[in-house]
């Protein structure tokens, strides 16, 4: 029996060796990230060993979920999109209903485990675009281009009114990145950016109050002693006192003192900069740089416009976590509610972005063979 | 789609993209670029900086809650007050094994598993190094014997901090309310950093809707701390600005007077200054003491207060709706006035039974065989249904419902509380929409006489006689008077300006009207004839009787005992003085009381003579009654069965043709 099972799993992890489905190149820096997450964890979380082993059982889901899509044809994906899309925005509408006259509702209460819908939408956005412009003559002209833009925005609408400006954001920016890799025009791209721009001050007027706060509060820290102006002031400190080549391993005053607030979710970035200072940010950001560049390579091998484009957009929707993230620890950006991929501690953020990595592994497997 | 696909370009396609990855990526690398220099500013070129500031942070910012606004009564008596208490708190941080922990402190400190059950939940909402109290109000004897034990527990602290009192208890329940605990819904709608450090928000009443006001704004502290993160000392302090006092216009005399009137029998009573809306007494009973809600209350305490059968918790002043009966007799006789439907001569022959022209179905009268000839003056004194059936079938629905809605009803008052119901007036919009059905005219004969689906609050009925009273200026009524900042600051009153113009276009129709609720106290046949004795202005007033149940039974006129009928009967007294110059006006139900005046009225009465003392016995403004002048000889005792002669009313429509019915007397 033992034996048996033995073998079979020697069997399989020989077909992944001699058959890969899986792109080993994006695996092994996805592996060392995780790693780097964990370690980082360790020191931002006191050595509590829970929380370190809590993360692990959600990369080993993750990357479960990740195997488990890898073998999924993108043909087959692509005739599920419309499906998928339609479903995660039922689901937010579901929250948008049952969350009425509350502050905030984004989870969904399946009763074993809360699931946050807008997650899902992560995926399904840059699915469901590469789906309509799959058939599509490319470079797309305005009338494809306003049906995209809707698509984007009825469930980034619903996201943002939760309000949930982060996720929003990366939700948009993950159809809009599909949509740019398609070839719109540089003239169309110029136009639309300069109109969203003048929209800013109509966007204003729309925030929350409390966004609002947020972002003002960047610009003047000191204002708000006891809020984001503390997250803003502590992270700066952290980051900087770290220096060139860090404070060492465990060795952060700032979060250890507890100066540093969320610093194990929404500012472990600011705990890994105090301790492995100038050099490991570079070194970290380079591995980011290399996985996006591996997934913008992949998708460059796709077999179709769908896959191609659905490829890019998620490697590319990879970045936005890191450049918002970055600069809010960083002092460059207001206080959103946007992890550091595979660093932050939080559950349902790395296992949605590992199952996107196995749509990539997906698409790599099917990829043109050049002969 | 088909010719799109056919100059779909794959080649081209691929080539497009490969261009916009690379240029995608370029982007991407000059964006992480811009990250990294702003890193580099950081941690090179401002290194040096930020060790310092580093090394020297030892400061970190601690919330001071504001105190809560207290809350008086007109005239400076306190209804809401903050004593200092002592509580435990948790760092969730601190404490290695939270189960064993209370487990441990349980055997010092009881904790019951209320309190724990609120930790548990609070628990889980805050974060980890923020304190989450664990149990409210300790005794002295627990604070000591914590105090010794207290080296075993690091993480556990007893805090100090002031906590709400209701002084007067139970007599303000439904009008002040009370505050609680905040709770995980709360955290989600409140402005995190105005309630950082506070533990209690407004849950009903004053404390709810006047949560902003009272509430404050919060200080902080900047606080030494040592490498475990304990508090060394005290480097700055940033005094909170405390929340504002409250001034209600309600008087505690005209509230407690109000109150023992009920003797603890289910009802209601409001009064009304109707010069602004000023709400002088606002009682339901019975009543429950906020107190108990205050730290969270026992699941004992609050299952006796859900299963009593009389509902304490329920605000009926604001929240009971209940037919208004004969009490808006005077404002439907002022719409026939008003719309020229009526004029004050115009007279109606009363014969004890009403029928609509055509129809077979008779509406009874009071008395049985009528009273004869009356004019409104004499239909309002008496309360005399035909004269009232008659005019709402002549004004039909839609003039009748309209006229009546001026007076606010149908819709909120729009008090300064939170919750208050509708009612109901009817009309055919309302039934369509409720019922999906036409409206009847027998219908409009007995909104005539409040009954049918007319539904009030005692709140909108207080209102709708205070706007009467007032010669038809509305004033929404107003519980908060005045704010005031700091106990020595001069009180700013609280702008309450009339919420139209006056809804009554002649003043003499006024007049005539008043003379009508007058005789009521005054007349000779008056339905309230004993009230007016011994008080030395004029009143005005207008009982009424509502029924609970449809009349079907034989017993209703084989027995006729105030027993059986309290049951069935919800008396009503509405009242304003003085008549020549209102300054107070009162709506009062009993839910269970036989006939208005007799059951209702007194409660009227005694509200009206407390008001009377609270302004020692003078009111300016109105003419003074010589003492013997009490136009009527009172009644020598209160009949237990009221004659029929006696001024009773009886407002339910027959239900069974007249034709074979006997309860018409035979006389149709």
């Amino acid at each position: 029996m033992i034996e048996a099972l033995y073998a079979r799993a020697r069997r399989f992890l020989r077909r992944i060796l001699t058959r890969p489905r899986i792109d080993l190149p994006l695996a092994f820096s996805l592996f060392l990230l995780a790693s780097i997450g964990l370690v980082t964890l360790y020191s931002a979380g006191d050595g509590n060993l829970a929380l370190v082993g809590g993360q692990a059982a959600r990369f080993v889901l993750g990357g479960a979920l990740l195997l488990v899509v890898s073998r999924i044809p993108p043909p087959v994906l692509r005739s599920w999109t419309p499906w998928l899309y339609a479903g995660s925005t039922a689901l937010l509408v579901v929250v948008a209903i049952l969350g009425e006259g509350r502050g905030s509702i984004r989870w969904l209460d399946l009763g074993i485990m809360r699931f946050q819908p807008s997650e899902l939408l992560k995926l399904t956005m840059p699915m469901m675009v590469a789906w309509y412009l799959h058939p599509r003559q490319l470079p797309p002209g305005w009338k494809d281009i306003v049906m995209v833009g809707l698509l984007i925005a009825i469930p980034a609408g619903l996201i943002a009114e939760q309000p949930d400006l982060g996720t929003a954001v990366l939700v948009t920016a993950a159809g809009a990145f599909a949509l740019f890799l398609s070839g719109m025009a540089w003239w169309r791209i110029g136009l639309l950016v300069g109109a969203v721009a003048g929209m800013i001050p109509v966007g204003w007027h729309f925030l929350h109050q409390y966004q609002r706060d947020r972002v003002l509060t960047l610009l003047n820290p000191e204002s708000d002693p006891l809020g984001n102006g503390w997250h803003i002031i502590q992270s700066q400190i952290a980051v900087g006192s770290g220096g060139a080549f860090g404070k060492g391993w465990q060795h952060s005053t700032q979060s250890r003192l507890d100066f540093l607030p969320e610093h194990t979710t929404d500012f472990i970035f600011a705990v890994f900069s105090e301790e492995f200072g100038l050099v490991g940010v570079a070194a970290l950001v380079a591995l980011y740089a290399f996985i996006i560049g591996r997934c913008l390579w992949i998708a460059m091998e796709a077999r179709d416009t769908y896959s191609r484009l659905l490829a890019g957009a998620i490697g590319m929707s990879f970045f936005v976590y890191v450049f918002v993230n970055g600069g809010m620890v960083a002092g460059m950006l207001p206080v959103v509610g946007v992890p550091m991929p595979l660093i932050s501690y939080g559950g349902t953020s790395a296992v949605s972005l590992l199952t996107g990595f196995g749509v990539l592994m997906s698409i790599h497997a099917n990829r043109k063979m050049h002969i | 789609m088909k010719p799109r696909r056919s100059i779909k370009d794959p080649r081209g396609e691929s080539l497009l993209f490969r261009r916009r990855a690379l240029a995608g990526f370029v982007l991407i690398v000059l964006c992480l670029c811009l990250l990294l220099s702003r890193f580099v500013f950081l941690q090179v070129m401002h290194h040096d900086e930020f060790v310092t500031r580093s090394q020297a942070n030892r400061v970190k910012p601690r919330a001071i809650p504001p105190a809560r606004g207290l809350i008086y009564d007109r005239n400076g008596v306190l209804l809401a007050d903050n004593v200092p208490a002592f509580r435990l708190e948790v760092v969730p941080e601190q404490i290695k094994n939270m189960p064993a922990m209370l487990a441990e402190l349980g055997k010092v400190v009881p904790l019951d598993p209320d309190d724990l059950d609120a930790f548990r939940k609070q628990l889980r909402q805050s974060r980890r190094f923020e304190n989450v109290p664990l149990k409210m109000r300790l005794t002295e004897d627990e604070i000591d014997r914590f105090a010794v034990n207290r080296w075993r527990f690091p993480g556990v602290d007893v805090v100090p901090y002031l906590t709400r009192r209701y002084p007067l208890g139970g007599l303000f329940a439904h009008v002040v309310g009370y505050v609680g605990r905040i709770d995980s819904e709360d955290l989600d709608r409140l402005d995190p950093v105005r309630y950082k450090g506070t533990s209690h928000v407004g849950r009903s009443g004053i404390e709810r809707s006047y949560e902003n006001v009272l509430h404050g704004t919060p200080g902080y502290e900047l606080l030494e701390v040592n490498a475990d993160g304990r508090t060394q000392r005290v480097l700055e302090t940033h005094a909170p600005t405390p929340g504002r006092n409250l001034y209600l216009s309600i008087d505690v005399r005209l509230q407690k007077a109000a109150e023992s009137a009920f003797a603890g029998r289910p009802g209601a009573a409001v009064a009304i200054d109707p010069r602004n809306g000023q709400v002088l007494a606002m009682v339901s009973v019975p009543t429950f003491d906020p107190n108990l809600f205050v730290n969270g209350i026992s699941q004992a305490d609050y299952s006796a207060l859900t299963g009593d059968p009389d509902k304490p918790l329920y605000n009926r002043a604001l929240r009971g709706v209940y037919p208004p009966g004969s009490t808006v007799k005077p404002l439907v006789g002022l719409a026939g006035l008003e719309t020229g439907m009526r004029t004050p001569q115009d007279t109606v022959v009363s014969t004890g039974v009403f029928y609509i022209p055509g129809q077979q179905r008779g509406y009874r009268d009071d008395q049985r065989g009528g009273v004869g000839r009356v004019d409104l003056v004499g239909a309002i004194e008496q309360s005399v249904n035909t004269y009232f059936y008659k005019l709402a079938l002549d004004m039909g629905i839609d003039r009748f419902s309209e006229y009546m809605g001026k007076f606010g009803f149908g819709r909120p008052t729009g008090i300064d509380l939170i919750g208050e119901s509708s009612g109901v007036l009817p009309s055919r919009e309302w039934k369509a929409a409720n019922f999906r059905q036409p409206w009847y005219p027998g219908e409009t004969v007995i909104a005539g006489i409040g009954q049918g689906f007319w539904a009030v609050t005692p709140l909108q009925l207080g209102h709708a006689i205070a706007t009467f009273a007032g010669h038809g200026v509305p004033y929404a009524p107003r519980l908060a008077m005045a704010t005031q900042d700091g106990v020595s600051a001069p009180p700013q009153p609280l702008a309450n300006p009339p919420s139209g113009p006056s809804v009554i276009r002649k003043p003499a129709d006024w007049h005539v009207v008043n003379q009508g609720m007058q005789r009521v106290i005054y007349g000779a046949r008056g339905t309230g004839r004993r009230l007016g004795v011994g008080f030395p202005y004029l009143m005005a007033g207008k009982s009424g009787t509502a029924e609970r149940f449809s009349r079907t039974s034989e017993a209703y006129d084989t027995n006729r005992s105030t027993a059986y009928l309290a049951s069935r009967h919800r008396a009503w007294f509405v009242a304003y003085a003085p008549a020549d110059n209102p300054q107070i006006a009162v709506a009062a139900i009993l839910e269970s009381g036989a006939w208005g005046a007799e059951a209702a009225g007194p409660i009227v009465r005694t509200i009206l003579d407390s008001w009377l003392a609270a302004h020692d016995g003078v009111i300016p403004g109105a003419e003074r009654l010589p003492v013997t002048a009490a136009p009527l000889a009172p009644i020598a005792a209160p009949a237990a069965n009221a004659p029929p002669d006696a001024g009773v009313e009886d407002n339910e429509p027959v239900e069974d043709l007249p034709a074979q019915a006997t309860t018409t007397g035979g006389t149709p």
